[in-house]
């Protein structure tokens, strides 16, 4: 049997609520709040937030191949991929490929996953904008999940791959030039109709693939940034709506090449066993995904469940969106900008810059961050074992609020942070406001981009706090 | 193996100091030759006696070049010394160790640094390639750590605290206006630095030291040729450093309110020196207060507050210029400026004035009969820093 080992999704912390817009313009905007990635962060880090949520609930199962789809690569060129992979700390056999480009991508991944061979970790990541006031502003969200697939040789299949059916068509529906900072699309009924054939093509397809009638579909999901096309032409597939998932628009937004594998996620959280999931996206044609849920699904513990990432959250004013979007240019602090980071450098260490890994004195137990190869405590040397702090929450010994240092949105929030267990450095703080931060404040290791300089992402870690629903929370 | 010091054995014979300041007007070139002419000046000797150069810059210049060509030093070695904040005491450390070897007979130190050329304010750190993981805070950001550590461990109200080192940025500034040579020469109250806006956690920028361009110099030789130039010397007691290895950022045992290199250094100090009990034996110190937290924590680490106590002492005047060990009587980085590679000479320069009774009439500190005098530099940040204390006295042996 081969389908879906595991599941985990993530979303950002932030949420711009689409009025401020309709406020400040006078139109845009709407109703309801969209998710947005901090300044911290791009489709890579979330890619990894998303990775480590579906692979914390297998431990010990690692992919042969780590696969990562994105509409909105934070690279061209060089593959994002390899970032997410050393974040994981994935071993050298695992191979790391971008699928990105197309929002298409991100299903179309999933599907080829699950129609090809070994253990594939399959990573999808968008961040959604356009132009202040639009509608892909308001109505887009950022997100990303991942899908680990495999054969239940390896560790029990939550999900069982049915079949899949797929028609594709060239259209000029939406498209956008690499590193333009808006999508365009055509007049929206020419989508709407060129759509209408392609969904029923595809949906055939794959029941017919998957050996099944529509009327044992259980949950049904329907996706695509058309939409128009989405809501008009599943009336004619002959669903009920009460099988019909949420699309989460109303409080995430929709996430692009995300979104399939995000409602997959989410629909995963919950299922029952035996249940049949059908997933369709319309993206320059249709591709269509049909799953049966397994017994296995009742030992299923997802790691941040969807419900509880849409429940949580906090506001970010329209102003901050615009300006972490760079749609606005707000004033840095005077001072020189970072300088970037040595590829040299920053290679020999990529087990810590990437992964977090610490080094732990074998005579003291001493944890060293970053790793060092002479003990603090002893002064043993060069005998060392690396220990991965990625996954271990700390405490917030101190902290400052340092309104002078070079930020891409400042101020920087900024903690001593010791770790349970051993281990301490001192970190920036995210996804928090300043006036929340406390001695004792739980935090945890998150991946992110600390700033640009060159063209180049520098990526690191810092801690956010640990969410009252997450272990080691503590009281 | 064991630190012994070179007590009596080096004496300083002359200083100089330029006014810190914002030099718009001058190079870095220029603050070396006016701080090095000011130091052969009160040294009575000329270039051609100097045997040796040390110069001391952060980062406003590199190598033995930046000294020997402005003052056209000929046929002499001259060698650039940088040990962060610390290195103007660093350079005078190297100078008088030449002397003790019996290497040269007369030596110079000078210290500089050429910092509002930079574009911005504050000081900022030379890029040096890394993997981009290094914590990117402020000096400011660091040192605020202080507060909130010390508040915890002590029980001391935050807000009380705060206000505490104010008073630390107001009794310097009160010194500093006595100070012709100082960047700021106006005095101000713990009341109205409370009520400014905070920059990093709650200090103001009135919590952090004056930014200033400027050069300081001394001049030394052994201790048995000193009167033939000095009819007052100082006498090196004590010089220590103390590098830390970074255990702040890294141990958990470390809790921000003690800046262990700073202890070590007196410790070592006092040692050499000959001091047991630096309360009733140091006349006047100088002291390194980067940020006023710096200063409170100081007074411990030196042995001139009891553990905990420090908060209590400032609020009692004991550290004032007619308090019971006057500290900073010149305004210290806060008032005074700091020009990294000069302060540590800065500090020197108003042991000098202070030991000879030289000091202007309005900020001269009591007669106790005490003959030492202490400077206190440092460079890095809580946790992870190099340390110098020096001791000096008017009496050999």
């Amino acid at each position: 049997m081969r389908g879906i080992i595991a599941s985990g999704a993530y979303i950002p912390h932030r949420r711009l609520d689409r009025r401020e817009i309709t406020e400040m313009f006078g139109k845009g905007g709407g109703a309801g709040t969209r998710s947005v990635a901090s300044f911290d962060e791009d489709t890579t880090t979330i890619g990894v937030d998303a990775a480590r949520n579906a692979l914390g609930g297998t431990p010990g199962i690692a992919p042969d191949s780590l696969w990562f789809a994105t509409a909105r690569p934070a690279y061209l060129d060089k593959t994002n991929a390899t970032a997410i992979h050393a974040a994981l700390r994935l071993a050298p056999s695992v191979g790391a490929l971008d699928m990105g480009g197309a929002i298409r991508s991100g299903i179309g991944t999933l599907r080829t996953a699950l129609g090809g061979v070994g253990t594939t970790l399959v990573v999808a990541a968008d961040m959604r904008d356009g132009l202040p006031t639009s509608s892909d502003e308001a109505a887009g969200g950022d997100a990303a999940a991942a899908m680990l697939v495999g054969d239940d040789t390896t560790a029990p299949v939550i999900a069982e791959h049915l079949g899949s059916g797929v028609a594709t068509d060239e259209m000029l529906e939406r498209w956008r030039i690499p590193g333009g900072s808006r999508s365009r699309t055509w007049e929206e009924r020419f989508g709407e109709v060129a759509y209408a054939p392609l969904m029923k093509q595809a949906f055939a397809a794959a029941l017919d693939d998957a050996d099944i009638t529509p009327e044992s579909v259980d949950h049904m999901i329907v996706t695509g940034l058309h939409g128009r096309a989405v809501k008009r032409n599943t009336r004619g597939l002959g669903i009920p709506g009460e099988k019909m998932v949420d699309d989460l628009t109303s409080k995430v937004g929709n996430t692009g090449t995300a979104h399939p594998a995000l409602l997959l996620s989410s629909v995963l959280d919950t299922a029952m066993p035996n249940e049949t999931i059908a997933l369709m996206m319309l993206a320059d044609g249709v591709e269509a995904i049909v799953l049966r849920v397994t017994d296995a699904i009742v030992d299923h513990r997802p790691a941040a469940p969807v419900d509880e990432q849409v429940a949580a959250g906090a506001p970010v004013g329209y102003g901050k969106f615009l300006s972490w979007r760079g749609m606005t240019e707000v004033e840095p602090p005077n001072r020189p900008a970072p300088n970037r980071p040595s590829a040299a450098f920053a290679h020999r260490r990529n087990d810590w810059k990437f992964g977090f890994v610490a080094s732990r004195d074998r005579s003291s137990g001493m944890i060293h961050m970053p790793p060092a190869r002479v003990s603090q405590k002893g002064g043993a040397v060069d005998d060392m074992e690396p220990v991965s702090m990625a996954d271990t929450p700390g405490t917030v010994v101190s902290f400052t609020i340092d309104k002078l240092v070079h930020s891409p949105s400042p101020p920087v929030v900024f903690a001593v942070v010791d770790f349970d267990g051993g281990g301490r450095a001192p970190l920036e703080l995210t996804d928090v406001d300043p006036g929340d931060v406390s001695i004792g404040m739980r935090v945890m290791p998150t991946f992110r981009r600390m700033f640009t300089s060159d063209e180049i992402h520098n990526y690191f870690w810092k801690v956010r706090p640990l969410r009252s629903t997450e272990p080691g929370s503590g009281s | 193996m064991a630190s012994h010091g070179i007590k009596d054995q080096v004496a300083i014979i002359g200083v100089g100091c330029t006014p810190f300041a914002e030099h718009w007007d001058k190079s870095l070139d220029d603050l070396i030759i006016d701080a090095a002419h000011a130091t052969y000046a009160s040294a009575g000797v000329a270039q051609t006696d100097v045997d040796a150069f040390w110069f001391g810059t952060s980062q406003s210049a590199a190598s033995g070049l930046a000294m020997a060509g402005p003052l056209k030093i000929q046929g002499k070695p001259v060698t650039r010394v940088e040990n962060y904040c610390a290195t103007g005491s660093e350079a005078m450390r190297q100078a008088a160790y030449a002397v003790a070897s019996g290497a040269y007979d007369v030596v110079m130190a000078v210290g500089a640094e050429k910092v509002k050329d930079g574009g911005y304010q504050g000081l900022n750190a030379f890029p040096i390639p890394t993997d981009g993981t290094q914590r990117t805070l402020t000096a400011a950001g660091m040192f605020s750590l202080i507060l909130p550590a010390y508040s915890s461990k002590y029980g001391v109200d935050e807000d009380q605290l705060r206000y505490v080192v104010a008073r630390i940025a107001e009794k310097n500034h009160f010194n500093g206006a006595r100070n012709p040579l100082a960047q700021f020469r106006r005095e101000t109250s713990a009341e109205k630095i409370c009520q400014m806006a905070a920059v990093a956690g709650k200090l103001s920028v009135f919590d952090c030291a004056g930014v200033a361009d400027g050069a300081a110099g001394v001049i030394l030789c052994r201790a048995e040729d000193a009167h033939r130039y000095c009819d007052n010397p100082l006498y090196i007691k004590a010089l220590s450093m103390v590098a830390g290895t970074g255990a702040g950022s890294l141990d958990p045992d470390y809790d921000y309110t003690t800046l262990d290199e700073c202890r070590w250094a007196a410790d070592d100090a006092y040692a050499q020196a000959g001091v047991a009990d630096p309360r009733s034996e140091i006349a006047v110190a100088e002291v390194h207060d980067c940020f006023t937290p710096t200063e409170l924590l100081l007074m411990e680490d030196l042995g001139f507050s009891e553990r905990g106590r420090a908060w209590q002492d400032e609020l009692d005047g004991a550290f004032a210029l007619d308090g019971r060990l006057p500290v900073n009587t010149d305004g210290g980085l806060k008032s005074f400026g700091h020009p990294v590679g000069a302060s540590g000479l800065r500090m020197l320069y108003e042991v000098w004035l202070q030991l000879r009774g030289e000091a202007p009439d309005d900020r001269s500190i009591p007669v106790t009969g005490r003959t030492l005098g202490l400077t206190h530099n440092l460079g890095g940040y809580p946790g992870e820093m190099v340390s110098f204390v020096g001791i000096y006295g008017t009496e050999p042996g």
